[in-house]
């Protein structure tokens, strides 16, 4: 079994058979709504597994969530997207992973981690706000004249690509082509193995040619920043420099895309929250927090470090376990009424951006792109709903999000 | 007897800089440049902050913040 860790393991494929036992993420019925699934094995388990993807595991508790979240001894983040291949125990890149910080492990994690830090604060985040509305302001203008729009793909989709972009130093014309790499990196985890490589492989091609772009050409963004610093003294390595910016650009777009749309499908249903965020806009804050609650859109995965026991479960090392903030926000034990969304939520110890050391570095930035979304789309729609429910769709995997969301304005 | 003081504290071990206490509170709390939080000064809370202080306990994901009550 050990000999095969860094090999390709079973995907996905087929029908589940019992959540309990079979789990499996990119089900079309986790899908479409994942929240009875949880509430089920919160009765039943409430550690669900699978032999799917070569064994995982899914605790569906805000108790157990947080445990997993800060036992770095028993859980590797060497690989945090569940897929067809695992790194094997020797596979190089470790503790470092293949993208700095979010895959790597103490030590080396925390400088690595640190480095970043500084860039999302409160402080550096609140200079891209003006910035952040007009961008809203300019898309919301593009859809003038028209009663009825996509807002996931002519909205919230182009709000957190146009950041990232600005960040790190990219092209703005590629953004098409991030969203495919993206969507490729994240969905298509089931994607047969030669395809899923050559996808990477043009992914670390486009990014070594930024690389060497902005070493032609230094400028004042996140990317000439990486190609300077240091560790200790030292250089950080070509390896480290494009892990770090391909984790800049996966989790800072598909994630916020996600909490945008899954926001503005939340409020095209519920007119009572869209009037009461309208008429009490310090109540923003608050609702922005819960909105993060209730929709919570990223899934983080874990690697099993060493064979353990589990509250009565056998760990077995390199098995995967589905790290599911979004099942904890909706934990009723941790929760008073976790299902419903109440925007005005006072205590709040919601883990939409996880917890412990690996806790999301663009918390700051998300909250800010949320916040300006939703203000500036109230400001011009104060009055909109769902065009066509049934043509809703959500991204299957570890990122929740509608990928269409037709609404009509009014 | 005089009315209860309260004290408010940032346990540097448990912040993981999500930054939740510093935006609903930035009154009673600050942050260094890598965005980790801390009280400000003494962490003595005025009275008329002892609500917000609450809130600021209330909606920390890692259990950082503790508010004691200081008997003079």
């Amino acid at each position: 079994m050990t000999a095969g860790r860094g090999d390709a393991v079973s995907g996905g494929a087929g029908p589940v058979a019992d959540w309990a036992t079979d789990f499996d993420h990119t089900d079309p019925a986790w899908v479409a709504d994942p929240y009875p699934i949880w509430a089920d094995l919160r009765q039943r388990c409430p550690v669900a597994h699978s032999n799917r993807y070569g064994g995982a595991w899914l605790p569906v508790t805000h108790e157990l969530v947080s445990e997993v979240a800060y036992d770095t001894e028993h859980f590797t983040s060497r690989s945090v997207v569940v897929s067809q291949r695992r790194p094997g125990p020797d596979a190089p890149p470790a503790p470092v992973g293949l993208s700095p910080p979010i895959s790597s492990d103490p030590p080396f994690h925390g400088a690595a981690r640190r480095m970043l830090l500084p860039a999302f604060t409160p402080k550096a985040i609140a200079s891209l706000e003006p910035y952040t509305r007009e961008l809203c302001r300019e898309l919301l203008a593009a859809t003038a004249g028209r009663s009825c729009f996509d807002a996931a793909t002519e909205y919230a989709q182009h709000i957190p690509v146009r950041i990232i972009v600005k960040f790190l130093g990219f092209p703005e014309e590629d953004a098409d082509l991030f969203r495919a790499f993206i969507k490729g990196v994240l969905e298509g985890i089931n994607e047969p193995l030669d395809r899923r490589d050559v996808l990477l492989g043009d992914l670390d091609g486009y990014i070594d040619a930024q690389i060497a772009d902005h070493i032609a050409h230094p400028r004042d963004d996140v990317t000439s920043f990486l190609l300077q610093a240091e560790i200790g003294g030292t250089r950080l390595t070509r390896n480290h420099v494009r892990g770090t910016m391909i984790l800049l650009m996966i989790a800072g777009i598909d994630t916020t895309w996600s909490a945008i749309g899954a926001s503005l499908w939340h409020l095209a249903q519920h007119p009572a929250d869209r009037r009461r965020m309208a008429a009490e806009p310090e109540l923003m804050g608050t609702a922005v927090e819960e909105l993060l609650r209730a929709y919570a859109p990223v899934t983080m995965a874990r690697l099993v470090s060493r064979d353990f026991d589990f509250h009565g479960h056998q760990l077995t090392e390199g098995d995967w376990l589905l790290l599911s903030f979004p099942a904890a926000n909706r934990d009723p034990a941790a929760f008073e009424a976790a299902g419903e969304v109440r925007l005005d939520r006072a205590s709040n110890r919601h883990v939409a951006f996880g917890l412990g050391r690996h806790r999301c570095l663009g918390s700051n930035l998300a909250r800010m792109e949320l916040r300006v979304a939703l203000e500036e789309w109230l400001a011009r729609y104060p009055d909109f709903g769902l065009a066509d429910a049934a043509a809703v769709s959500w991204s299957a995997g570890q990122i929740r999000g509608p990928r269409t969301l037709p609404v009509s304005v009014r | 007897m005089p009315a209860a003081t309260f004290r408010v504290h940032v346990d540097p071990g448990k912040c993981q800089g999500h930054n939740r206490c510093y935006s609903l509170c930035p009154e009673l709390f600050e942050l260094d440049d890598l965005g980790m939080s801390s009280e400000i000064g003494s962490g003595a809370v005025p009275a008329d902050l002892v609500a917000q202080a609450r809130l600021a306990v209330a909606n920390c994901p890692e259990y950082a913040i503790s508010l004691t009550e200081v008997r003079p």
